[in-house]
């Protein structure tokens, strides 16, 4: 066991670590924080998501102890400092981007981190970015359109009729 | 997975130094060894993590123009800097698994491990690229033909370590890869590179002995470089392949004519 | 003009927000204080004998507090099964034992051999290595035609057979459909199979069962569907446990589609373990483990032989289906291929001659029960393939073949013992073609050729039964359980309410679009009212969610009980305006006096029925909550006409969706935004059958495709925009808000127009390839242009002793398929 301290949404947070405790774990027991989920065990699916130093990584396939003193961004840290949601979640919301929410903070995670290298992707660019995460629900219909309008880009409203 | 200690050495020689314990193994990216641990297949009494040794990680030019990639360099990371320097390595590079994975997963790591299905193998192997590695007596140059010695065993001796891959930049190159729609690694793959003195074609994917040289291709597309050079060819031996759910031995064997031919005709 | 509120209206869901910002409370995000945690030690092999199971060594591991096996369950029942089938000759079905943990046998890979509880997951998965299972390797049966042959190894010795059933529907109509087809001028014959898949919700399967000693009373929070059912089934046949003495909460379940119906050993354990150890136990699983302890879907053989006159008129069907069961049945598992396949033979068609016949089949996998369509996806398949053929064969546009035999006529009652109540199948047919420009299509198939690909069109209909169901009818049909619907609605003295309903919400979005109908009928803001599902402590007893019945039935049963509210609000607004009861209108949340201009607030109403100094209180009660029951008369009946454009790369046989299009009638939409997500989910789930996933296991039993490493689910990039309308509405003659069910059509009407797309394509490019077995993978396609079958190592799809489809399928077709 060791004491990890990450700084997580702009806060220094610290838990025990065994050598074999993977981020996911660290973040979901350690700090209670359970909006970062698990949907597989061969890094396929995208569900752990989070930003490590500013960029998206799978926190199953990651060690919590690898990663002390990292700055560590997840789904609750993606609100906006007044408690509204983010121009991502907002635009998944808006656009009916998710269904059972499982694999929702993943592909917000991931759909953020493609805005910041990419701010006006094309809906191909967006389904190759989104190639590591899995929804079994939205047919990925609505994710692609929230993202394209997160990006400020037109997209046609949903349920038109 | 099962416990382990976890050591994070800041230098080269400190992990060199480390890897000399009874039962320790070399960490990289974890890309593909933390899931391999997760299943309770690879275990070690210690691990030691690469990813804070700064000193292998990054991308420069040597004298003889070779571009020199840190074995700690992640595939993002080689996906961005060697765009304009050499393309086809870093489209190779910024198509490996997702982005995610390629935020954490090295050059090193993937060498050093020579999946059969893994991507980086062919990009060694068709760039004639030197693996440098770093162990308790010092630094070993070996040329990428002797370094893959089949699916999952390489050359690199206990305790050695991948510190750096020197890439000869040929005149044209390209990757060509056709995926396996559930892990999205390579079902067959080709990597072409033609050079001032002769082309060289690495497959990865097919073959169950792991990345190859396809050596037919390579002369035909010496005299010719053009994608019918491929095509009048008669495809490797179906039975050497790799026969799966995703593909048996023919259609594996079909695929690496068209993928070095698409490959040759985008590169 | 959209509308902003209610009924017909796309608010944004309000469980977004939640889901959104990492605040969900999804199963494993609840720790019991005090829990200890359970991994199960599952067989590696597909057949065997326990000869011993020694646990020494791992009971001494650090943190392991107990080890289970079969023997600590003596005197505990098996897992139920809630359907039970009558054979052809009058016999019920053959109905192993399904033990919590295996008994004397292993009989699938997955299945639980141990349970080792400990501190924690990791100390407990430690302790599970170290467990020495001493299994007498058995021959496995996994292909379900060598299952039934003479001599093959019994799944289970205690039955006479792998044979579960044999089933025969409509019995009486055997002999005129062979005199039919004997007679017919035309005959299309196809053999194919329908593959084997994994639901794989996001989210896995979590249970933790804790246990109250100071009332003697248990809990189990589960990743489920249906708590209610799930709380029926493990208390009166499990456990033994009464229903007031169980609880059962599904809290934010993370998807569904099916596989999540049933009760499994695990909320079993969990729950038993709990009440012995006096700890809560929990357990979740991994993706792996998910692989081989969720119930699988589909995996049918048939033969399907559609006749035709002269003219082209249907005249017959005759279909022979095995139907792979697993090792136990499954919840559900016995009404798929039967009652959920056989009713819908019909499909949207008038054929006068329908026969059906169905061999249940037990092998040494794992069980096999409704995912997503459930029987009806399997019947569409097939049905929908086989016209196409046909039109192939005879040379005749498909469209119009399927026009010419459309059911037209409402109600129609089908040779299959349903009776649709409406539809309009050439409305969404017109719909469909007005969508997908067919007759740009010989255009932008020259531009593909011109690129060097196949382009192909697909197109076909379907029909589903859902809103399942009428508890009598499927009572008749074997149904162990009734199939109705509650609701309670709770009305708060400031006019607030809540609708605790027996339906349950994986991502279908009820509290949002539950509370538009309620706030529609009262005439209130949709923010009064809030929606209470999932736990059997608050809501009534209730079915839970599946069949697509959750507005059908569950909102049926909150407009009965909303209407009881408001009856009775009636009499108090009465009272309160001195007025005749019959006079009092509701409307825009005023309570009207009808010719006067007298009127009090809805919450004027409520307020007075919770504070009753002037109240009516000799002829009614205070209080204002009402409860409905809601059993419907008859299955309602989606239907809907689906089209699709494909590419196919003839170098490597991968095969691009470029277009797809579904025109549906799902009757009245309550909230068009939620519809049409549930329509693009169920057509990728459709797509990915048909092109990318499959369950595959070996001839030894071993499961090939055990991670998503090897199991393809669709990305992103594998699917394109889709075209969704439903516009086409005939609304539901026999429900209250006249709706259908949407959530499955997408997955039942898809394959077939893939399938029909690529079949299309090759054929334009000179390849005379009848059909290909699902998935349609490049290496299959590529294989079949070469004339061939691939050979993929594998005995999947199902059946698969041979590599082709012919030597794959059952029976001796008579124009076998390659």
């Amino acid at each position: 066991m060791a004491k990890v301290t990450m700084n997580v949404n702009g806060k220094s947070r610290s838990a025990e670590a065994e050598g074999r405790t993977l981020l996911v774990d660290w973040l979901r027991e350690g700090l209670r924080l359970t909006g970062t989920h698990v949907g597989c065990d061969t890094s396929q699916c995208g569900a752990c998501v989070v930003h490590v130093n500013g960029d998206p990584v799978k926190a199953c396939s990651v060690l919590a102890q690898e990663l002390d003193g990292a700055e560590v961004t997840t789904i609750e840290g993606m609100a906006n400092a007044d408690g509204s949601l983010g121009t991502v979640q907002q635009a998944f919301q808006d656009y009916h981007g998710l269904q059972c929410g499982f694999c929702t903070p993943g592909m917000v995670m991931a759909a953020s981190a493609l805005l910041k290298e990419n701010p006006q992707p094309s809906e191909a660019e967006v389904r190759h970015y989104l190639e590591g995460n899995i929804c079994r629900c939205t047919g990925y219909h609505n994710i692609v359109k929230a993202v394209m309008a997160a990006s400020g880009q037109q997209v046609e409203p949903v349920a038109a009729e | 997975m099962y416990d382990f200690e976890l050591v994070k050495p800041k230098t080269l020689r400190e992990a060199v130094a480390a890897l000399q314990a009874e039962d320790a193994q070399a960490l990289g990216g974890g890309q593909t060894l933390l899931p391999t641990m997760k299943a309770r297949l690879a275990m070690a009494e210690q691990f030691v993590a690469l990813s804070g040794i700064d000193e292998i990680k990054g991308v420069c030019l040597d004298d003889d123009g070779r571009i020199c990639i840190g074995g700690g360099t992640t595939h993002a990371t080689v996906a961005r800097e060697c765009a304009e320097s050499y393309p086809a390595l870093a489209s190779l590079a910024g198509r490996i698994g997702d982005p995610a994975v390629r935020n954490r997963g090295t050059i090193g790591g993937s060498i050093a491990n020579n999946d059969p299905s893994a991507c980086y193998p062919a990009g060694a192997l068709g760039s004639n690229a030197t693996i440098m590695a770093e162990g308790p007596n010092g630094t070993r140059e070996i040329a990428a033909d002797d370094f893959f010695l089949g699916m999952f065993t390489t050359a690199l001796e206990e305790g050695e370590i991948v510190s750096e891959v020197k890439f000869p930049v040929p005149e044209r190159a390209r990757y060509e890869k056709f995926i396996q729609p559930a892990s999205r690694f390579p079902l067959v793959a080709a990597f072409v590179a033609k050079f001032s003195d002769g082309v060289r074609v690495a497959i990865t994917g097919a073959s169950s002995s792991g990345v190859f040289r396809w050596t037919e291709a390579e002369e035909a597309l010496s005299a010719d470089w053009s994608p019918d050079a491929v095509k009048g060819l008669t495809a490797p031996d179906a039975g050497e392949m790799i026969s799966d759910l995703h593909g048996d031995g023919a259609y594996r064997a079909h695929l690496v004519k068209v993928m070095t031919a698409r490959a040759v005709a985008a590169a | 003009m959209p509308k902003d509120t209610g009924i017909g209206a796309s608010p944004k869901r309000r469980e977004d927000v939640r889901f959104l910002t990492g605040k969900g409370r999804y199963t494993d995000d609840i720790n019991v204080a005090g829990q200890a945690h359970v991994v199960f030690l599952r067989s590696d092999v597909a057949h065997g004998r326990i000869r011993g199971i020694d646990t020494a060594a791992a009971e001494e591991m650090e943190g392991v507090i107990r080890i289970f096996t079969a023997k600590d369950f003596e005197g505990v029942g098996g897992i139920p099964c809630g359907w039970q089938i009558t054979d052809r000759q009058g016999n019920p079905m053959q109905e192993p034992k399904h033990p919590i943990l295996a008994e004397g046998k292993v009989r699938h890979v997955g299945d639980p051999i141990a349970a080792v509880v400990a501190e924690t997951r990791d100390q407990a998965r430690d302790a599970a290595e170290v467990i020495v299972a001493d299994i007498e390797d058995l021959p496995a049966v996994i292909d379900m035609k060598k299952a039934v042959a003479e001599g093959a190894p019994l799944v289970h010795d205690d039955l006479t057979s792998n044979l579960c059933y044999d089933w025969g529907f409509v019995e009486e109509n055997r002999e005129a459909v062979d005199r039919a087809i004997s007679g017919a001028a035309h005959v299309t014959t196809l053999e194919l199979v329908n593959n084997r898949l994994v639901a794989n919700p996001m989210e896995p399967r979590v249970a933790v069962g804790d246990y109250a000693f100071h009332d003697d009373s248990s809990t189990l929070y589960t990743t489920s569907q249906n708590p209610h059912v799930i709380r029926l089934l493990m208390g009166a046949f499990v456990l033994n446990i009464p229903e007031h003495k169980l609880r059962v909460v599904a809290p934010d379940v993370g998807g569904g589609f099916g596989t999540k119906i049933f009760h499994y050993a695990e909320e079993a354990f969990c729950t038993f373990a709990a009440k012995q150890l006096q700890r809560p136990v929990k357990w979740t699983s991994s993706r792996s483990e998910a692989f081989m302890s969720d119930a699988h879907g589909r995996d049918h053989v048939t033969k399907i032989e559609l006749a035709l006159d002269a003219d082209h008129n249907f005249t017959a069907v005759r279909t022979e289906t095995y139907a792979n069961m697993g090792a136990y049945l499954s919840t559900f598992a016995p009404s798929v291929p039967t009652w959920l396949h056989g009713t819908l033979m019909a499909g949207n068609y008038k054929t006068p001659n329908i026969y059906v016949n169905v061999k249940a089949v037990f092998t040494n996998t794992v069980p096999v029960d409704a995912y997503r369509g459930a029987g009806r996806p399997e019947a569409t398949f097939q049905l929908e393939r086989v016209i196409d053929m046909a039109a192939r064969e005879l040379g005749v546009d498909p469209v119009e073949l399927r026009r010419k035999n459309y059911v037209t006529e409402f109600p129609y009652a089908t040779p299959v013992a349903v009776e649709y109540d409406t539809g309009d199948y050439n409305a969404t047919m017109d719909k469909l073609l007005s969508m997908i420009d067919r007759e740009g299509f010989a255009e932008r198939r020259r531009e593909s050729e011109a690129r060097g690909k196949l382009r192909g069109l697909g197109i076909n209909a379907y029909i589903e039964a859902c809103g399942i169901a009428p508890s009598q009818l499927v009572g008749q049909l074997g149904a162990r359980a009734g199939l109705y619907e509650s609701a309670t609605v709770r009305v708060n003295a400031t006019g607030g309410l809540v609708v605790m309903t027996g339906s349950h919400s994986h991502g279908q979005g009820h509290e949002t679009s539950f509370a538009q109908v309620v706030a529609d009928m009262i005439g209130i803001n949709e923010d009064q009212v809030e929606i209470v599902h999932g736990d059997t402590a608050n809501s009534p007893m209730g079915m839970g969610t599946y069949g697509s019945r959750s507005l059908a039935v569950g909102g049926s049963a909150m407009v009965k009980a909303t209407e009881k509210i408001i009856a009775k609000a009636k009499k108090i607004a009465a009272h309160l305006m001195e007025a005749s009861e019959g006079d009092i209108e509701l409307k825009e949340g005023r309570f009207t006096v009808a010719g006067t201009d007298k009127s009090v607030a809805w919450g004027d109403v409520t307020l007075a029925a919770y504070v009753p100094h002037n109240y009516p209180l000799e002829e009614i009660e205070p209080g204002l909550e009402e409860t409905a029951f809601y059993d419907p008369n008859n299955f309602t009946y989606p239907a809907g006409a689906y089209a699709c454009e494909v590419e196919v790369d003839p170098e490597t046989g991968k095969v691009d969706v470029l277009a797809f299009a579904a025109a549906d009638d799902f009757g009245n939409v309550v909230n068009p935004m939620i519809v049409e997500g549930q329509v693009h989910g169920g057509l990728a789930q459709g797509i990915g059958q048909a092109l990318l996933e499959n369950c595959a296991y070996d001839e030894e039993g071993q499961l090939l495709s055990a991670s998503y490493m090897d199991y393809a689910m669709p990305r992103a990039h594998d699917l394109p925009m889709f075209q969704v309308d439903h516009s086409c509405q005939t609304p539901c003659t026999h429900n209250p808000l006249g709706v259908k069910g949407c959530g499955e059509a997408g997955a039942i009407g898809s394959p077939p127009s893939i399938v029909n797309a690529v079949i299309d394509a090759l054929h334009s490019g000179g390849h005379d390839v009848p059909h290909i077995d699902m998935p349609l993978t490049p290496a299959r396609v590529w294989h079949a242009m070469q004339g061939g079958a691939a050979n993929l190592g594998s005995a999947q799809p199902a059946a698969g002793s041979g590599n082709t489809t012919h030597d794959r399928s059952v029976g001796a077709g008579d124009t076998a398929t390659h």
